[in-house]
């Protein structure tokens, strides 16, 4: 009885566990299966495996050459604001985890606060300030957007992690003469290693998928995002779904690729941001 | 007088801190405290006859006339039903999962692939599962259900659901995740003292599990109930861009149409400061919900 019980139980939690997963990653399979069919062994049947695979979708892709340009968009622009903001916050967190001062205290409530303030809100004026100065349209404008957009949570991540470092390792070091850089660069910065690496991923999964801003500040077809430069080949393609798809596919798989390569680190990363 | 204030500041001031927080102060006050005060100004500036500009309420009472932005409002409010159902189910699959059933990390990593994914591949996938000939309506016929086949994203009574399945479909896995790795932190004790005490499965989960989550929980709530308010931008985008006419419109929807499309710079403003407002109410808890956090010395 107890035995047939705990088998139904166990049943029940894998019958549960298998539907989710299998709808969590049918999307992918969808774009992948698709991706590698023509456009009427789609039409035949959209769900099935393809038949007669063909690549012939990701050489159009490749052809119409937009897709590989919007990627090194994606790279220049998250790489320069994710390394921007973490150099900045590196400095102002260590200020406020470490140094005494006024206004700290504050300074720490309000990066809590900036962190959940939606782009929307922001982008209308951000527009028309930049506009005269000739930042629309630049790769230095969006990438100061994003940089300043992600500074309040480093700032927030990074004061969690330097104060989990015990207080001796400073006093030691500064009474060994080391100054407020040294301690800084010799002793935080690499004692926070992993703190950093989480912080990086978070961060640069966020502007990276990022759509609103990347949208309206880079118009140019040339220097779109590979999100928002997605969104417009859709619109340019949409009667060929499987030509669609390949494109999509391509477009989700860096960020399935480091997930998969680094999935602990995606994991920490977005838990520690949120919770710590 | 002065005597004081120069051996305080000669002993005690030390701008080292302050040039440390500099250039994050700079680029917060350029990308936060600029928009904020001018989206104030602007929502109070309206255009006259001549021209020019006047100070009034114009943008606001306009804004409050507009059934079009009552409609985004709706729309949003609507979403915030998708924050107890993922967090019921989030909390549900991580109690399954914490109990280290066979593959688990298998699970846990499909559970938590499409958190990865950037909403606009999901938004282009979910075009065609939803369209007519989709997958969804595929199965329903394939089960004989064929007369419950629908436009999903077409139909405007069905569309803001439809939307709302898809926030929940991405966003449940960080609830997962989350979950999960708090429940690693709990005290293995409590468990075996209930299971010695006879509590099934349901009373572990109901007088354990759950508040012993009760903040991580909170927060998720809270980090949601935001989403939906003000960062569903990107969903609504890649699959209607707010159509069919304004059936899935949404506030931020509302700001990008006025503000680009439409040129009404007091509009947005006005509608800007209106969802900056809602926002900052949540601002308010999640300062609390932290602050409670950072008292009893959880991680």
């Amino acid at each position: 009885m107890s035995l047939l019980r705990r088998l139904a139980a166990s049943v029940a939690r894998h019958a549960l566990m298998l539907s989710i997963a299998i709808a969590a990653i049918y999307p992918v399979y969808y774009m992948l299966v698709t991706s590698l069919k023509t456009k009427s062994a789609w039409t035949a049947d959209q769900f099935g495996l393809p038949f007669k695979p063909t690549l012939d979708n990701y050489a159009a892709v490749f052809a119409d050459g937009r897709i590989p340009v919007w990627l090194l968009n994606s790279v220049l622009v998250t790489s320069a604001s994710v390394i921007l903001a973490t150099v900045v916050a590196t400095f102002a967190a260590y200020a406020i985890a470490r140094i005494p001062f006024t206004g700290a205290t504050f300074l720490l409530r309000l990066m809590i606060a900036l962190m959940v303030i939606p782009p929307a809100v922001l982008i209308l004026p951000l527009f028309l300030g930049f506009q005269p100065l000739g930042l629309v349209n630049t790769y230095q404008g969006v990438i100061l957007i994003y940089a300043g957009m992600i500074v309040p949570i480093s700032v927030y991540m990074l004061v969690s992690f330097f104060r989990t470092l015990p207080v001796e390792l400073f006093d030691a070091a500064r009474i060994d003469g080391a100054s407020t850089l040294r301690i800084l660069f010799s002793i935080v910065v690499p004692l926070s290693a992993p703190g950093f690496v989480t912080l990086i991923v978070v961060n640069a999964l966020w502007v990276w998928n990022e759509l609103l801003i990347a949208l309206v500040f880079l118009q140019d077809d040339n220097q779109r995002t590979l999100m928002a430069g997605l969104t417009q080949f859709k619109g340019h393609f949409s009667v060929n779904e499987p030509l669609v798809m390949a494109a999509t596919f391509l477009s989700a798989l860096p960020m399935l690729l480091l997930f998969l390569m680094g999935q602990r680190y995606f994991v920490r990363g977005l838990v520690a941001g949120a919770v710590k | 007088m002065t005597a004081i204030p120069r051996v305080r500041s000669r002993r005690r001031f030390d701008a080292t801190p302050y040039l440390f927080i500099g250039p994050a102060v700079a680029l917060i006050a350029l990308v936060y405290g600029y928009p904020i005060v001018r989206i104030v100004i602007d929502s109070f500036l309206a255009p006259t006859a001549s021209g020019g500009k006047t100070v009034s309420t114009a943008n606001y009472s306009n804004v409050v006339a507009d059934p079009v932005f009552w409609k985004s409002a709706g729309n949003n409010l609507f979403l915030l039903i998708g924050v107890p159902i993922m967090t019921a189910l989030a909390l549900l699959v991580a109690a399954v999962l914490f109990e280290r059933i066979r593959g688990w990390r298998v699970y846990r990593t499909l559970v938590f692939t499409p958190y990865i994914l950037a909403v606009p591949v999901i938004g282009a996938t979910f075009v065609y599962l939803y369209g007519f000939n989709g997958i969804v309506n595929t199965l329903l016929r394939d089960t004989g259900l064929g007369g419950l086949a629908q436009d999903w994203l077409g139909s405007p009574s069905l569309v803001v659901p439809s939307i709302l399945s898809v926030i929940v479909y991405r966003e449940f896995g960080f609830g997962v995740m989350l979950f999960l790795a708090r429940m690693a932190s709990v005290n293995v004790e409590l468990y075996e003292a209930a299971m010695l005490d006879g509590a099934g499965w349901w009373a572990r989960f109901r007088y354990i599990t759950i508040p012993q989550l009760r903040s991580v929980i909170g927060f998720f709530v809270v980090i949601e109930l935001i989403t939906m308010l003000s960062w569903v931008f990107a969903y609504v985008y890649s699959m209607t861009g707010g159509g069919p006419g304004f059936a899935s419109s949404v506030l931020e929807i509302y700001i990008w149409k006025n503000a680009f499309a439409y040129r009404a710079v007091g509009i947005a403003s006005a509608v800007a400061v209106l969802l900056l407002l809602a926002t900052s109410v949540f601002v308010i808890i999640q300062l609390f919900v932290r602050k409670g956090d950072a008292d009893t010395g959880e991680e």
